[in-house]
């Protein structure tokens, strides 16, 4: 085969390929959908996986929030304080970190800490037969592993993205007022007035639910979707985590292109 | 709604919920190897040459098990099976062994359900597992056991949650009769000390115990093994290989066992069939195999190296390799 074929071949079955998993994923979804039923009858199966998603996740999200709003209160001192607009620094953490930084960052360090644990808990599930065996006992593993996981990471996620803001304000309060020495109350106060709840906080919260359903399909999908070996297991985990920050990436800025008009509320 | 599901067992404990000693007696009288007799006998079905006699005499007992020339692949171009007819009668122990490869686990994955044939028919109880719906199946599931090739024990949950998960999610039985079911269970197979350990805690041999444990939690009608003998010493393979035939016994139960290990299903099975290139091509009882004069069965009973299953994988002579 001539080499021009050759790629034109390879181009076309991975397309035919990529198009085909993605048909798999939507149908994963449907059935997800399809068996939630056993996650709203028993809520104990959600609440263990929050625990396991979220929960254990709280260190580095609570973390990471404080040190980006500290590092946003420094860097935005540097700008505003040539415009002698420091007061303003209150609004300018807390936008960074209500409409951009809290949802997306959060969601990134989720697809780290949280989808890639669920994504090689499900797929070496798979590897040692544990889902054969449930599926064998007439337990579906969709209803039973899967899809407390996902609501699990769908519950979880815009909780730790408004706890990534909140401390990350807190941060960049801790800098801008008691390091750098700003006023706090026109910290505080022009926040107030400057943050939007429906426009910003809402809008916000808004990005992070799709990122959650996004990120847990992704991690829910790779685990279930694994070659049952132990590479197989390892490349799923890679491709969660790459997958997902593509995914938030361009959804990040799809989202925001239709919430945000230039402060056309 | 789960289905509400009074297995024997529930039933006994029910009986003797204010004499646990009695509980656990039962099963220790009727399953547990402990204090028992060791080997059991290989009962015959009297049949007297591997061929077309043996699925005669075979089918005279009621079968609860038939595949009716089944094939089968995973892709167009290899077929895994190819016209398999094979029998298992009610409350039998029988064996079905081959090399690594030969489609020995897929026949248990089309009794499942988990595969279907391409053709032929797979019967249970008369009935086509292909032509079974979603509900069916699950039905039809809740009848069987499985002892997966290594235990398959659930890895976050500690041994006693492992037993009880069929329970819990078939059940609508409280919480101490399903402990009491539990550790009537782990004693059956001599570890209801382990049932607070987790799966990582537990030596190969007492993994693949505790998934037996699982696979009678509900009493199934039909227990089947995946490579039940697979990796473990010479004790635990001994223990587990009694309680194969013991759990089949007291349970009422109809097991097939998937294996090539030769030496230790010899001791316990009632009927053997043997399947290569996707094909039965032997069978018979314990005597009969034992006395085979058949160029297969003997390599794989006497452990040949050569015969008719070649030690070398096809490739080219040696002098064209080598020149």
């Amino acid at each position: 085969m001539k080499p021009v074929l050759r790629i034109l071949s390879r181009l076309g079955n991975a397309t035919v390929g990529g198009v085909e998993r993605l048909g798999f994923a939507a149908r994963f979804f449907a059935a997800i959908l399809r068996q939630s039923g056993t996650s709203v009858v028993r809520p104990g199966l959600v609440v263990k996986e929050i625990y396991q998603a979220g929960v254990l996740s709280l260190i580095i999200v609570l973390m990471s929030g404080m040190f980006i709003g500290m590092v946003l209160a420094l860097q935005g001192y540097e700008t505003l304080v040539r415009f002698g607009a420091t007061e303003s620094m209150g609004v300018l953490v807390a936008l960074s970190l209500v409409r951009e930084l809290g949802p997306v960052v959060a969601a990134l360090l989720f697809a780290s800490r949280a989808g890639s644990a669920m994504t090689a808990e499900i797929g070496l599930m798979k590897t040692t037969e544990q889902l054969s065996a449930m599926e064998v006992m007439a337990v579906d593993p969709i209803a039973r592993v899967v899809a407390p996981r996902f609501w699990a990471g769908v519950i979880s996620l815009p909780l730790l993205a408004a706890l990534f803001s909140t401390l990350g304000i807190y941060g960049g309060y801790l800098v801008g007022v008691r390091l750098i020495g700003i006023d706090g109350g026109a910290f505080w106060g022009q926040m107030q007035a400057a943050v939007d709840w429906r426009y910003d906080v809402m809008n916000g919260v808004i990005k992070s639910a799709v990122f959650a359903f996004a990120v847990s399909l992704i991690a829910v999908f790779e685990g279930y979707d694994a070659k049952p070996t132990a590479e197989g297991v390892s490349a799923a985990t890679t491709r969660t985590v790459v997958t997902s920050a593509l995914v938030i990436l361009a959804l990040d800025f799809v989202l925001t292109v239709f919430m945000f008009r230039g402060g056309v509320h | 709604m789960r289905p509400k599901l009074k297995s024997c067992s529930y039933c006994a404990v029910q009986r003797n919920r204010s004499k646990p000693d009695t509980i656990l007696r039962m099963t220790v009288a009727d399953a547990s190897i402990s204090s028992a007799a060791p080997a059991a006998s290989a009962t015959s079905t009297g049949v007297d040459a591997a061929g077309a006699l043996p699925a005669k005499a075979c089918a005279a007992a009621e079968a609860l098990v038939e595949l009716k020339n089944v094939s089968f692949g995973y892709t167009k171009d290899r077929q895994i099976l190819s016209g398999v007819n094979l029998i298992v009668p009610r409350g039998k122990l029988v064996a079905v062994m081959g090399g690594s490869g030969c489609g020995k686990t897929t026949v248990l994955r089309l009794l499942c359900g988990q595969i279907r044939a391409g053709g032929g028919e797979v019967l249970v109880g008369g009935r086509s597992v292909a032509a079974m719906k979603r509900d069916e199946m699950y039905a039809h599931r809740r009848r069987l056991g499985m002892l997966f090739q290594f235990g398959a024990l659930f890895t976050d949950m500690t041994v006693f949650d492992n037993v009880a998960f069929p329970m819990r999610e078939h059940t609508e039985l409280p919480d101490e009769v399903i402990r009491d079911l539990v550790l009537m269970k782990l004693n059956a197979v001599g570890l209801r000390g382990t049932a607070h350990l987790k799966p990582s805690e537990l030596s190969g041999g007492m993994a693949r115990r505790v998934a037996l444990a699982r696979t009678i939690a509900l009493d199934p009608q039909i227990a089947l093994y995946d490579e039940p003998f697979a990796g473990l010493d010479p004790i635990s393979l001994s223990v587990v290989g009694q309680l194969i035939r013991r759990l089949n016994d007291a349970l009422g139960m109809t097991s097939i066992l998937v294996t090539h290990d030769v030496a230790e299903s010899l001791k316990i099975v009632d009927y053997i069939y043997f399947i290569s290139e996707g094909k039965v091509v032997a069978q018979g009882d314990v005597a009969t195999i034992k006395a085979s004069t058949d160029p297969f069965v003997r390599q794989f009973v006497d452990g040949q190296p050569d015969g008719p299953v070649h030690f070398h994988y096809p490739a080219k002579s040696l002098a064209e390799d080598f020149s």
